[in-house]
C-alpha cells in the first residue's frame, strides 16, 4: 500500500519511538502468552502433585508478569502517543510547507475549506487511527505467531487444527475484503453527493426561502439521502460478514480441539491442564485475527484521509523555478513587455482567458486597464509578477523573461495589490511589516500617508491597533488603503492595483493617485471600474474577451474606440444629463476633474 | 472550516439525548428487537460453548469417555446456533442502523429548511455541514457497531459473572473485588484526563485558527514572499500541539495497561487460591480449569465497556448537536391569509371566513351580521383601506369598525408603519421607519453598508420578524399572511447569484417548478438572457456546474433575472442585483431589468446611483433612518447627502 509507505516515510525521528513502542507491545504480549503456561503448571504440577510450593511460585511469577506488563504498557503508551502525535505534526508540517510552495494555479485547484480540512481533520483522523491501531497492529500478529508457536510446541497434533482452519478463514476474509473495497469507494462518492447537496442548499438558503423552495430542496435531499442509505447498506452488510465468518472459524476450532483433545486425554497423550491452556490459545489466536481485521478496517477508514493529505503533498508546484545559480537576482527597471501572450488557467480549458496579447510599457509609465467583468484584466496583470505562467508567449519585466528571475526577487520588485485582498490578525504594524519586515515606524507612517490611510489610523488605534481574523475591524475602504500602504512598503519598481480602490471615495482615490504619481521611476498599472481612475494615465488598455481591443490615451480612445465610448457613456451619462440641466450644481464630471 | 475535532466531547444532557436517540431507534423497533434476541442467543451460545470444557474434562477425569462424542456434538450445535445468530443480527443491524440514520438525516435536513435566516447568519456553513458529515457519521458508526456489541458485552458480563458464581462463589468474590478496583480506577482516570485534553484542545484551536486564516490569505502570502515567516509561526504552533497532544494521548493510553495489569493480578490470585482449594479437595480440577478460562473472559467485556463507553459518549455528543439543531426554533408563520388565483394572471388574498382586515392590517373577527350595505362603502372611507386594503366586500368588527373580508386583490401595495427592528435584541437597526410603495412604484434605497437597506427588504418577505410597528401588504399585516404565499408573491434578485447543479432550464425553473419550456424561454427572453443561452454548447440543456463557474458574472445575473421573470411576482426586490457587474454589462442587462420591472412594485437597493435615477422615490438611509427621500431631482436640489454621493464627494462603502 503506497499510503502506508507514505505514513512510514513521514515518521522521521519518531521511528525510534515506533520501534521501542512495538518492542514494548511485543514483550507485553509475550508475557500474556506465558500466563497460560504458568497456569498449566499450577494445575498439572501443583494440584495434581499437590505441591503448594509450585502453586505459590507460579502465582508469584504471574504477579510479576502483571507488574512487568504494566510497566511495559505504560512505556508503550508514551511511545505510541509520541509516534501518533509526532507523525501528525510531521505530516501537517510537510503539508503546510508544501502549500507555501503552491503557485496560484495550485491554490485555485483547491477550495480554501478543503485545504483547511486536509490540514486539520484529516490529520486528526490519521493520528487517531495510528494511536488506536498501533497496539492491535503489533499485538495481533505477535499473538497469532506466538500463540501458534506455543500451541505447536505444546502439542503438534492438536495444533494441526489451526493449519486447516486458518487458511480457510484467510481465504474467506480475503474474499470479503476484495468485495468491500470497491464498495467503499462508491460509498464515498454517495457521501460526496450528499454533502454537495447540503452545501448547495446552505449557500443558496436565501434563494430557497425567497422562492419557497424548501420542499423542492427536501426532494433533492431525499434522493441523495436514499442513495447513500442504499449504498451504505450494501457496503456494510458485506463488510459485517466477517463477524460470523470469524465465529465459524473460532467455533470450529474449539469444537475440534475439544473432540480431538478429549480423545487424546482418553488415550493418555494429553493432560487436562494442557487441554485447558490449549483452549485459551484457541481463544487468543482467534481474537488476534479479529484484531487484525479490525485494524484493517480502522486503517481503511483513515486511508481516505491519507489519500487526501497525499494529494496535497504530491501536488506539483506549477511554476518551474530557474536554477538558483542562473536566476537573475535583481530587476533592473520597471519596463514591461507582453509578446504574443496566450493564457488559460488550466491546460484542459476550452478557450484562452488571454489571447495573443502584445503590449509594451516603458519604465515609469502610468497605465490604466479597463474592460468588462471576465475580460481578462486580472489575469493580465497577474502574469507580470508571475503568479501564473502564460501558456504561450513571453512576459518580460526589466528586459528579462519573468521565468528567468529568482521568484522572490521578481515579486519584491513587482508589487501587486490584489482584488480580494486580506489583512491578518495582529497589529496594524505587524500587517504593514509584511511589506518591509525591518521598517521603522516613521517609514510605516509615511506609506500610510501616501495611501491616505493616515486619516483614519488614529481612530483604529494607530500602528498598535489590533485587527481580528482576516483583518476584521476596519471597513472595506480602510482595508484597501492599508493594503496599498503594505505594498508601497516593498518599494517596488512596478506597482499593480487590481481594482484596489473600489470602496474608496473618489476624492481620496484621486489623492492616492496623485501621491503615487509623485513616486519617481515606478511603473504604475491600475485596473479600475471607474473611468475617472484611469483617465489621465499615459496609456489606457481596453480589454475585451481576453484581447487588447484598443490602446491609447483617454482622448485617442474617446475618439476612436467603441467600447471605451460605451463605458464612458455608461458612467458619464448622469453627469452629462446633469450638466445639461439648469440646476446650479457643478457637473459631476467637472467636479471630479477639479478634485485632481 | 475548522472541524469539530473535540476528542472527548461529553454530551451535556445525556438523558434527553439518549431519549431522543431511542425514539429514533424506535423507528426500527422490530429489527432492533430481532437484533437483541439474536445477540443474546449468540452471546449465550458463546458462554455455553466455553463452559463445555468443564463437562468434557470432568467426564474424562471420571472415566466416562463414552460421553465425549455427545458432549462434542452438543457443543457444535450450540456453536452453530451462535454463528447463525451472529450472521442474522449483523445483517439486521446494518439495515436497522441505516434506516435510523436515514431518518435522522432526513429530519435534520427538513428541519434546517424551516430555520429562520437569523440562524444561518450566526452559524457558519461549515458548522452545519459538519452535522451531516461528522455528527451523523459518529452516530451511524455507533449504531452500526456499538448497539450489538453493547448488548453482547452486557450479556457476556452478566453471564460470565453468573457462571463464575455457579462454578465457585468464593473465588468469584476475588474477581468482584478486582472489578470494583478496576471500575474505580477508570472513573478516577477519566476525571483526571480532562485537564490534558483541554490543553490539547486549546493548542488545536490555536493551530486551526492560524491555518484557516493563512490558507484563506495564501495568495497574499505569496505576493509578499512571506512563506518562510509563515512556516516559522506554523512550526511553533504545530510543536505546541504535538507536545500537548502527546501528554493527553499518553495519559489516555495508560488505561489499557492498567486494566490489563489488574486483570492479570486477578487471574494470578484466583489461580493460587483455586489451586489451594483444589489441593484441599474443595473444588474439582475441571471446575478450576474452566473457571480460569472464564476469569480471563470476565476481564474482556470490562475492557470493551471502557472503549465502547468512550465511543458511545462521543456519538451521543454528536447526537446531542444534531438534536440541538433539530430543536432550534423554526421560523414563525401563523399567517392565515392565503393567495388564490382569480384569473389568468391575477391573484387575490383570501381572508379566512369569519375574519376581516382592519386598521394597520390587523386580523379581527367579524361581528356576525355582515351588513349588506357596507359593501357600498367607498374603500377610502374604510379604516382597512387606510393601510392599503382594497376590499371587495366588507363587514363590521365587534367594535363597529368596517373591515375588509373575502378576497382582496393582489396589487403590490407595501407600507411600513413605525417599524423597529434589530438583528440582536437591544440593538435596533431600523428605528421608527415609515414608508409606502403604491402598486407599480419603483422605490430605491441608497446608503452605505450597514445603513439598513437590505434589512428593509428582508422584512417585507419576513426573513426576519420586526420588533415593533407593522408592515402591511395590500393592507394586510404581513404576519397574517401565510409565509409561503407571501414569499411567492415577492420576487427577489440577490447580489450573489446562487445557481444549482442542473441545466440552465432547471435553474430558471427554480422560480416556478412547473413552468413549461415555453414559459422558461419566454422568461429568458424577457430577461435578455435568451441570446446568450442559445449560444451555449447545449443551449437550455447546458449543465451548470456547482457555482456556475462556466458562466460569466453577467450571465449568471441574467439567469437570476430570468428566474424572477418566470415566477412572475407582483412585487420585485432587487438587492444590489447589478453591483458585481461592470457598468458596460450593466447597461446591457438594464433593458432586461426594465422590462421585468414594468408594472410591478419594485424595491431596489443599488450600489451605483446611476441605476436608481428614474425611481419614483429614492430613500437615503443612514444608521437605520431615512434621512432624505424624494425623486432624483428633488434630492439633488436638496444639496444634502444624496448630492454629496452623486458628486463623488463620498463613497458608498
Amino acid at each position: 500500500m503506497p499510503e502506508l509507505r507514505r505514513l512510514l516515510s513521514y515518521m522521521g525521528p519518531y521511528r525510534r519511538d515506533a520501534l521501542l513502542g512495538a518492542l514494548a507491545v511485543t514483550l507485553e504480549t509475550s508475557i500474556e502468552l506465558i500466563i497460560p503456561l504458568l497456569m498449566a503448571r499450577i494445575i498439572d504440577e501443583g494440584i495434581v502433585e499437590r505441591d503448594l510450593g509450585i502453586v505459590f511460585s507460579q502465582g508469584a511469577l504471574m504477579l510479576v508478569c502483571a507488574l512487568v506488563s504494566l510497566a511495559l504498557g505504560l512505556a508503550y503508551a508514551r511511545f505510541a502517543a509520541r509516534v501518533a502525535m509526532g507523525l501528525g505534526a510531521n505530516l501537517r508540517q510537510a503539508e503546510y510547507e508544501k502549500i507555501q510552495t503552491f503557485a496560484f494555479g495550485n491554490i485555485d485547484r483547491y477550495q480554501t475549506s478543503s485545504l483547511v480540512t486536509r490540514l486539520t481533520t484529516d490529520i486528526t483522523v490519521i493520528q487517531n487511527a495510528v494511536s488506536n491501531g498501533f497496539r492491535p497492529m503489533i499485538r495481533g500478529p505477535v499473538i497469532l505467531l506466538m500463540g501458534l508457536f506455543y500451541a505447536c510446541s505444546m502439542n503438534m497434533e492438536l495444533a494441526g487444527v489451526f493449519f486447516v482452519v486458518l487458511p480457510a478463514l484467510a481465504v474467506a476474509l480475503g474474499l470479503i475484503t476484495f468485495r468491500v473495497l470497491p464498495l467503499y469507494r462508491t460509498l464515498q462518492a454517495s457521501m460526496d453527493d450528499l454533502n454537495g447537496a447540503v452545501q448547495e442548499d446552505l449557500t443558496a438558503m436565501r434563494a430557497v426561502k425567497a422562492y419557497v423552495r424548501e420542499d423542492h430542496e427536501r426532494n433533492v435531499f431525499a434522493h441523495v439521502n436514499g442513495a447513500l442509505g442504499k449504498r451504505s447498506t450494501t457496503t456494510f452488510s458485506t463488510a459485517v460478514l466477517n463477524v460470523p465468518m470469524h465465529q465459524l472459524a473460532m467455533y470450529t476450532t474449539a469444537t475440534l480441539v475439544l473432540w480431538i483433545g478429549g480423545n487424546m486425554i482418553v488415550a493418555g497423550r494429553l493432560t487436562v491442564g494442557e487441554l485447558t491452556s490449549f483452549m485459551s490459545y484457541v481463544l487468543q489466536i482467534m481474537n488476534s485475527l479479529m484484531m487484525i481485521s479490525n485494524v484493517f478496517l480502522l486503517l481503511t477508514r483513515a486511508l481516505t484521509s491519507v489519500r487526501r493529505v497525499g494529494e496535497v503533498l504530491d501536488e506539483k508546484p506549477e511554476l518551474a523555478l530557474p536554477a538558483p545559480d542562473r536566476a537573475i537576482a535583481a530587476v533592473p527597471d520597471g519596463s514591461i513587455e507582453f509578446r504574443h501572450v496566450d493564457f488559460k488557467y488550466s491546460a484542459g480549458a476550452e478557450s484562452n482567458v488571454l489571447d495573443d496579447i502584445d503590449l509594451t510599457i516603458p519604465a515609469g509609465a502610468t497605465v490604466g486597464i479597463l474592460g468588462g467583468t471576465g475580460s481578462g484584466k486580472s489575469s493580465l496583470v497577474q502574469l507580470i509578477c508571475r503568479l501564473y505562467d502564460p501558456s504561450a508567449g513571453t512576459v518580460l519585466v526589466g528586459g528579462h523573461d519573468v521565468r528567468d528571475y529568482d521568484l522572490p526577487a521578481l515579486r519584491d520588485a513587482v508589487g501587486i495589490v490584489l482584488q480580494n485582498n486580506v489583512l491578518f490578525s495582529g497589529t496594524i504594524r505587524d500587517n504593514l511589516r509584511w511589506g518591509a519586515p525591518e521598517a521603522a515606524d516613521s517609514e510605516l507612517l509615511h506609506a500610510c500617508e501616501l495611501a491616505c490611510a493616515d486619516e483614519f489610523l488614529g481612530r483604529i488605534g494607530g500602528l498598535d491597533g489590533v485587527l481580528g481574523q482576516g483583518g476584521a475591524g476596519v471597513s472595506g475602504g480602510q482595508k484597501q488603503r492599508l493594503c496599498i500602504a503594505r505594498t508601497l512598503l516593498k518599494h517596488p519598481r512596478v506597482m499593480i492595483f487590481d481594482d484596489s480602490t473600489s470602496a474608496v471615495d473618489m476624492a481620496t482615490d484621486a489623492k492616492i493617485r496623485a501621491n503615487l504619481a509623485s513616486l519617481s521611476d515606478v511603473t504604475c498599472i491600475t485596473i479600475a471600474q471607474r473611468i475617472t481612475s484611469v483617465m489621465d494615465a499615459d496609456l489606457i488598455v481596453v480589454l475585451n474577451d481576453g484581447r487588447v481591443h484598443a490602446c491609447g490615451t483617454h482622448d485617442e480612445l474617446l475618439a476612436h474606440d467603441t467600447i471605451y465610448q460605451e463605458i464612458y457613456a455608461s458612467q458619464m451619462e448622469h453627469a452629462q444629463a446633469e450638466a445639461a440641466a439648469p440646476a446650479d450644481t457643478p457637473a459631476a464630471e467637472g467636479g471630479e476633474r477639479d478634485a485632481r | 472550516m475548522p472541524a469539530k475535532t473535540t476528542a472527548r466531547a461529553r454530551p451535556k444532557n445525556l438523558r434527553h439525548t439518549l431519549a431522543r436517540l431511542l425514539a429514533y431507534m424506535g423507528h426500527a423497533k422490530l429489527s432492533l428487537l430481532v437484533v437483541a434476541v439474536l445477540v443474546s442467543i449468540s452471546a449465550v451460545a458463546n458462554l455455553v460453548g466455553t463452559y463445555m470444557v468443564r463437562p468434557v474434562v470432568n467426564a474424562l477425569e471420571q472415566g466416562r469417555p463414552e460421553d465425549l462424542p455427545g458432549l462434542c456434538i452438543f457443543t457444535a450445535v450450540v456453536y452453530a446456533l451462535g454463528m447463525l445468530s451472529a450472521l442474522g443480527y449483523t445483517q439486521t443491524m446494518v439495515r436497522a442502523a441505516q434506516k435510523v440514520v436515514y431518518d435522522i438525516r432526513r429530519d435534520l435536513f427538513s428541519h434546517i429548511q424551516r430555520l429562520p435566516l437569523s440562524y444561518f447568519d450566526r452559524t457558519r456553513t461549515g458548522d452545519v455541514m459538519s452535522f451531516f458529515t461528522n455528527d451523523v457519521d459518529t452516530v451511524a458508526e455507533a449504531l452500526n457497531n456499538s448497539f450489538a456489541n453493547l448488548v453482547q458485552a452486557l450479556i457476556q458480563m452478566v453471564g460470565t459473572m453468573i457462571i463464575l458464581f455457579v462454578l465457585n462463589w468464593q473465588l468469584t468474590l476475588i474477581t468482584v473485588v478486582c472489578d470494583i478496583i478496576l471500575a474505580c480506577y477508570i472513573k478516577y482516570s477519566g476525571s483526571r484526563s480532562g485537564r490534558f485534553f483541554a490543553a490539547q484542545q486549546n493548542a488545536l484551536g490555536s493551530l486551526d485558527g492560524y491555518v484557516e486564516e493563512m490558507v484563506s490569505g495564501q495568495k497574499v502570502v505569496k505576493v509578499f514572499n512571506h512563506e518562510a515567516a509563515n512556516v516559522a509561526e506554523f512550526t511553533e504552533r504545530n510543536e505546541e500541539l504535538r507536545v500537548a497532544g502527546t501528554s493527553a494521548q499518553s495519559y489516555a493510553a495508560t488505561m489499557v495497561p492498567a486494566t490489563v495489569c489488574i486483570g492479570y493480578a486477578n487471574y494470578a490470585i484466583v489461580a493460587v487460591v483455586g489451586a489451594v482449594l483444589a489441593i484441599n479437595g474443595m473444588v474439582d480440577v475441571g471446575a478450576l480449569a474452566s473457571y480460569v478460562v472464564f476469569v480471563r473472559q470476565a476481564a474482556m467485556p470490562i475492557n470493551q465497556f471502557t472503549s465502547l463507553g468512550n465511543f458511545l459518549l462521543n456519538a451521543l455528543a454528536g447526537a446531542e448537536r444534531l438534536f440541538g439543531a433539530m430543536e432550534m426554533e423554526p421560523e414563525v408563520d401563523g399567517g392565515t391569509v392565503t393567495l388564490v388565483p382569480t384569473g389568468e394572471r391575477s391573484w387575490a388574498w383570501k381572508i379566512p371566513d369569519g375574519m376581516g382586515v382592519g386598521a394597520y392590517g390587523k386580523l379581527v373577527p367579524v361581528d356576525g351580521d355582515a351588513a349588506a350595505g357596507d359593501a357600498a362603502v367607498v374603500p377610502a372611507d374604510v379604516p382597512a383601506s387606510a393601510s392599503g386594503a382594497l376590499a371587495q366586500s366588507t363587514a363590521r368588527a365587534a367594535d363597529g369598525t368596517v373591515v375588509a373580508t373575502g378576497l382582496i386583490p393582489l396589487r403590490g401595495d407595501v407600507r411600513f408603519h413605525d417599524v423597529d427592528f434589530g438583528y440582536v435584541p437591544d440593538t435596533l437597526v431600523l428605528k421608527n421607519l415609515n414608508l409606502f410603495a403604491k402598486p407599480g412604484q419603483k422605490i430605491a434605497f441608497v446608503g452605505s453598508t450597514g445603513a439598513g437597506k437590505t434589512t428593509i427588504t428582508n422584512l417585507i418577505n419576513r426573513f426576519y420578524e420586526i420588533d415593533g410597528g407593522e408592515i402591511t401588504y395590500d393592507g394586510i399585516d404581513v404576519r397574517n399572511i401565510a409565509k409561503a404565499d407571501l414569499r411567492r408573491s415577492l420576487g427577489i434578485v440577490l447580489q450573489e447569484t446562487h445557481l444549482f447543479t442542473g441545466t440552465i432550464a432547471d435553474n430558471i425553473r427554480f422560480g416556478k417548478l412547473d413552468a413549461t419550456d415555453e414559459e422558461v424561454r419566454a422568461a429568458a427572453e424577457a430577461a435578455c438572457a435568451d441570446s446568450f443561452i442559445r449560444r451555449l454548447p447545449q443551449g437550455y440543456d447546458t449543465m451548470v456546474t456547482a457555482d456556475g463557474a462556466n458562466l460569466s458574472q453577467g450571465q449568471r445575473q441574467l439567469l437570476a433575472i430570468a428566474r424572477v421573470a418566470v415566477a412572475d411576482p407582483p412585487v420585485l426586490i432587487l438587492d444590489e442585483a447589478t453591483s458585481s457587474i461592470d457598468t458596460r454589462t450593466e447597461k446591457l442587462i438594464e433593458r432586461g431589468m426594465d422590462r421585468i420591472m414594468e408594472g410591478r412594485t419594485t424595491f431596489m437597493i443599488a450600489h451605483r446611483l446611476s441605476t436608481v435615477r428614474n425611481a419614483d422615490a429614492i430613500m437615503v438611509l443612514e444608521h437605520g433612518k431615512i434621512i432624505e427621500r424624494g425623486t432624483h431631482e428633488q434630492l439633488l436640489a436638496l444639496h444634502g447627502e444624496y448630492w454629496e454621493l452623486y458628486q463623488g464627494l463620498k463613497e458608498l462603502d
